[in-house]
């Protein structure tokens, strides 16, 4: 068996910046364990720019993003394993994996870092009825084909969802030479940033549907066309609205979904809200030993606050292996009115040096509202913020001294009040 | 010029039905060919959509071929499972009561499955119930459970028979619809579009076309329409909430819609039961959708919707004839054998009717002579998630694409996949690829290892990316190479530029 004291699973964004910050802070050694042929992750396919405003103070492409991490994983040596699936990790933290040269073999770890990302929710977890043609495909899917194999997965478009790689592929496709002819979106507003919004519709006048969506797919071996339809307060489909759009390929860009069917065989506790695993201060999941970071443990907007989640990964990683478990948590953080989801899901306050940052999203869009933290009927924080939407995550940054106001009891929670 | 291929036997379908006959003929001294309208085996008819069941044989009415064929069929798979490497597993069925008034129908149906000879049926009460099924809604009353039934995977069954089929010397064409059959003095000419076979006797079985391949040979004109039923399949993590098929009591338009777990563990909910007239339709509707998700309810409410993770609609090949049992036979056509509308229970029985087949073909004049060289055994299949450690070691040093896992929902490997490929009657398109190794199947549908498999389908078979497709003809999946597209579509400007300048 082979011995590490950090193993990291995932060599994408969030795994490259756990790893270096690990090494940098003089624990060394550390397996990245990647099953695809390169580092990068998905950040390999985002040619697009708006990487690494927060990070370096400009604006990269997705790979010039991964490339900074992967420069120094060099560098400084780090050990990588590619083309390599984890096939298991226990809650004792033995991991095994396989790949073409070593076979099926395993690693005890000091400690686990899960930084495997996210992925597409496929068209059967939504529910189109209609036939089953080619032509249908997630927006990564396409990325991928698009930027990465240097072919176009159709030529006229329609793309059902607002989320942000959709939106991307929307104007990627059209530059390819591709028509998109609309983006439909269930919702009454769009699950992307406001700056995707208009660098990829708006400026090239693809139209954005809001509250509709497609009813049928048609096309017997490939896609035909696409009946879609505006959707009442309900969101179901209000038939008479009905209408026909011939296109040869449906893209669909509706949600990401955290990858934690390892995290659930070694027994570790998952939100049901957010998909990825219920974590404290430390990242830590229930499993002591074993931290998440980046999009396994909830989806993100921007890669850099995913590289900010793995530095604070690898930190408590480190402090795991050097001095044991931490002590229980024991204030429950809670998502209150407006409010879908709040990681850390629970913290211990003396774990926590000087703040802690916590990252949620609204239920709905919310103009002008008080953003709150409470415990009990007492007011830790409250703050006003111009905009609230669901395709914006929000942060709340509480000092130690705040939170040791909290009622222990009451647990504190985080809401939205308007007017 | 040369003489014309003269066959023994031509088969019309590569679905179940025709695959089993192909591999029963297989064990004689004959020339047998194959002749399939789509891609692949059980690509388009019943053998690919269906409940995925073998069913115990009390719902047949008595006496009838469907009653006969299911019992004797149900017994035949254990061994065709073991011989050729297809799991299958004898969870027994439930038919659930939830009245007084449905208890009376389990009594009848009781009665028939012991008229049909139906071996381990039960009549139990409640707890019993909730022992065998522990997630079925506390409003059940009884059920009938029969022991015999089971689940199996009824295109990777098809699959393995028609492999072993072709191992043993049938052969197989696809792509090739039936267009014109004609007797000529003692031989049939049989013509797609694109080539002519002779066979000495043709054997129909075309599933929701038997119909008209029938009526074009000039037998005694029948009709087969399409009974419609669709199909959610969820997520492994929901398979818990059933062990045994469930049924509820039957109404005339079936054996109603069932809660089951599949051989691969995800849970299946449908059919609904509709006769439509097109039988093309393959879409599933809003409605449809909705009824099988009310009516499984009924049965288990604790499914949660959300993680389907895919649907499909299923066409019955249902019978016009009066009796609405199967349509076995040698027709007024001599040498022309029909194995017609063969709707439910058609999987179970497709072992029986193939050797019922047999058995005409032999009564109409065929020689059958045995082969000492018959083997019943497919070449096995490795499935890397079934292995030890050791095993996967052993394989990976020989054979190191074993050591690349391509799709990560179900873990499969390249080494699978190209075997996939290679093996006889192998997979040729992205779908093919899926039925017979599930890559693509699990819970993100292909969309990370979509464009891998393209990759290696596109490698194997010597082809471009953009000549791979998602089921043969024009399912394409890629429809251009990047700049190029943009290229001609700026040249097509210059022309027109050019031209209106001039």
């Amino acid at each position: 068996m082979l011995n590490y004291d950090i193993v990291i699973i995932g060599g994408g964004p969030a795994g490259l910046g756990a790893a270096v910050e690990a090494y940098e802070k003089g624990v060394k050694n550390i397996v990245i364990i990647e099953r695809d042929k390169y580092l990068g992750g998905i950040l390999e396919q985002c040619i697009h720019n708006g990487f690494g405003l927060q990070e370096f103070k400009e604006e990269l492409t997705g790979p010039e993003y991964a490339q900074r991490f992967i420069d120094k994983v060099e560098e400084y040596g780090i050990n990588v394993m590619l083309e390599t699936m984890v096939l298991e990790i226990t809650p004792d933290r033995i991991v095994k994996a396989v790949n073409s040269k070593e076979g099926v073999f395993t690693i005890k770890a000091g400690a686990i870092i899960l930084a495997m990302g996210c992925r597409e929710r496929p068209r059967g977890a939504i529910m189109i009825p209609g036939t089953r043609p080619a032509g249908i495909l997630t927006a990564g899917t396409a990325q991928r084909y698009v930027n990465m194999e240097g072919y176009l997965p159709g030529k006229e478009i329609v793309i059902l969802g607002s989320g942000d790689v959709g939106l991307i592929m929307a104007r990627r496709l059209t530059l390819e030479g591709a028509k998109v002819k609309a983006v439909v979106e269930l919702m009454p507003y769009s699950s992307g940033l406001t700056r995707n919004i208009v660098q990829c519709l708006e400026d090239f006048n693809i139209p954005l549907l809001l509250s509709h969506t497609v009813i049928e797919i048609h096309g017997k071996d490939r896609v035909e066309g696409v009946t879609i339809a505006k959707v009442d307060e309900n969101r179901e489909p209000i038939m008479e609205t009905a209408q026909y759009i011939s296109c040869d390929t449906l893209i669909l860009s509706v949600g990401l979904i955290p990858e934690n069917e390892l995290s659930q065989k070694a027994g570790i506790e998952l939100d049901p809200i957010t998909g990825g695993p219920i974590v404290n201060e430390m990242l830590e999941t229930s499993v002591p030993g074993i931290f998440a970071c980046g999009n396994v443990l909830q989806v993100h907007d921007l890669v850099d606050n995913v590289t900010a989640e793995a530095r604070l990964a690898a930190n408590s990683a480190i402090r795991f292996i050097r001095e044991g478990e931490f002590g229980k948590s024991n204030i429950a953080v809670k998502a209150g009115n407006g409010i879908r989801y709040v990681v850390p899901q629970k913290i211990n306050v003396d774990n926590i040096e000087k703040r802690i940052k916590f990252r949620m999203r609204p239920v709905n869009v919310y103009n002008n509202a008080m953003l709150a933290v409470k415990s009990g009927d007492k007011y830790l924080l409250r703050q006003k913020r111009q905009r609230l939407t669901p395709g914006e995550m929000i942060d709340v940054n509480l000092s130690k001294d705040i939170l040791k106001n909290a009622n222990l009891e009451e647990g504190i929670v985080f809401l939205v009040e308007e007017g | 010029m040369t003489m014309k291929e003269m066959y023994d036997v031509l088969v019309i379908g590569a679905g179940v039905v025709g695959c089993s006959i192909a591999r029963e003929l297989s064990k004689y001294k004959l020339k047998i060919l194959v002749v399939e309208k789509g891609e692949d085996v059980a690509s388009e008819g019943a053998s690919k959509a269906n409940s995925a069941i073998l069913h115990a044989g009390y719902d047949p009415v008595p006496g009838t071929l469907k009653a006969m064929l299911n019992v004797r069929g149900n017994e035949m798979y254990d061994e065709l499972c073991k011989d050729l490497d297809v799991p299958i597993k004898r969870t027994g069925s439930l038919v659930v009561a939830f009245s007084e008034e449905e208890v009376k129908e389990l009594y009848e149906l009781f009665d028939r499955g012991i008229k049909n000879g139906v071996k381990g049926l039960s009549l139990i009460t409640k707890d019993m119930v909730k022992e065998i099924e522990p997630h079925i809604n506390d409003t059940v009353v009884a059920a009938l459970y029969a022991k015999t039934a089971g689940i199996i995977c009824p295109y990777g069954y098809t699959i393995a028979v028609a492999e072993n089929a072709a191992q043993n010397g049938a052969e197989f064409v696809f792509n090739s619809e039936v267009i014109d059959i004609k007797k000529n003095g003692d031989f049939f000419i049989v013509k797609t579009h694109k080539e002519e076979f002779y066979s000495k006797y043709v054997v129909n079985a075309a599933g929701l076309y038997s119909d008209v391949i029938n009526n074009m040979v000039g037998a005694k004109p029948f009709s087969v329409h399409p009974r419609k039923g669709e199909y959610l399949i969820l997520d492994k993590d929901q398979g818990y909430l059933a062990r045994t098929v469930i049924f509820q009591v039957p109404t005339k338009m079936g054996k109603g819609i069932l809660v089951s777990p599949t051989v691969d563990g995800n849970l299946l909910i449908g059919p609904t039961s509709e006769d439509i007239q097109d039988k093309e339709f393959k879409a599933t509707t809003r409605e449809g959708l909705n009824k099988a998700i009310t009516v499984a309810k009924r049965s288990v409410d604790k499914f949660d919707v959300r993680k389907t993770i895919t649907q499909f609609t299923g066409l019955r090949a249902t019978p016009d004839t009066e009796d609405k049992d199967f349509i076995i036979g040698e027709s007024d056509v001599k040498g022309f054998i029909n194995a017609a509308g063969i709707e439910s229970p058609g999987f179970t029985a497709a072992p029986a009717i193939a050797e019922m087949i047999r058995d005409i073909l032999k009564d109409a004049g065929l020689q059958l002579i045995e082969k000492v060289d018959f083997n019943p055994k497919r070449k096995p299949v490795i499935r890397f998630t079934e292995l030890s450690d050791e095993e996967r070691n052993k394989l990976i040093k020989e054979n190191p694409a074993y050591g690349r896992i391509i799709c990560r929902c179900e873990t499969v490997t390249e080494g699978e996949i190209i075997d996939a490929i290679r093996r006889p009657v192998g997979a040729k398109s992205l779908d093919g690829v899926k039925r017979r190794v599930r890559a693509g199947m699990g819970r993100c549908q292909g969309s990370f290892c979509g464009p891998r498999v393209v990759e290696i389908l596109a490698r194997e078979l010597n082809i471009s990316p953009l000549e791979v497709t998602k089921h043969g003809r024009n399912s394409n999946i890629l429809t251009a190479e990047t700049k190029k597209f943009l290229l001609e579509k700026a040249s097509e400007v210059l022309k027109k530029e050019v031209y209106e300048n001039a």
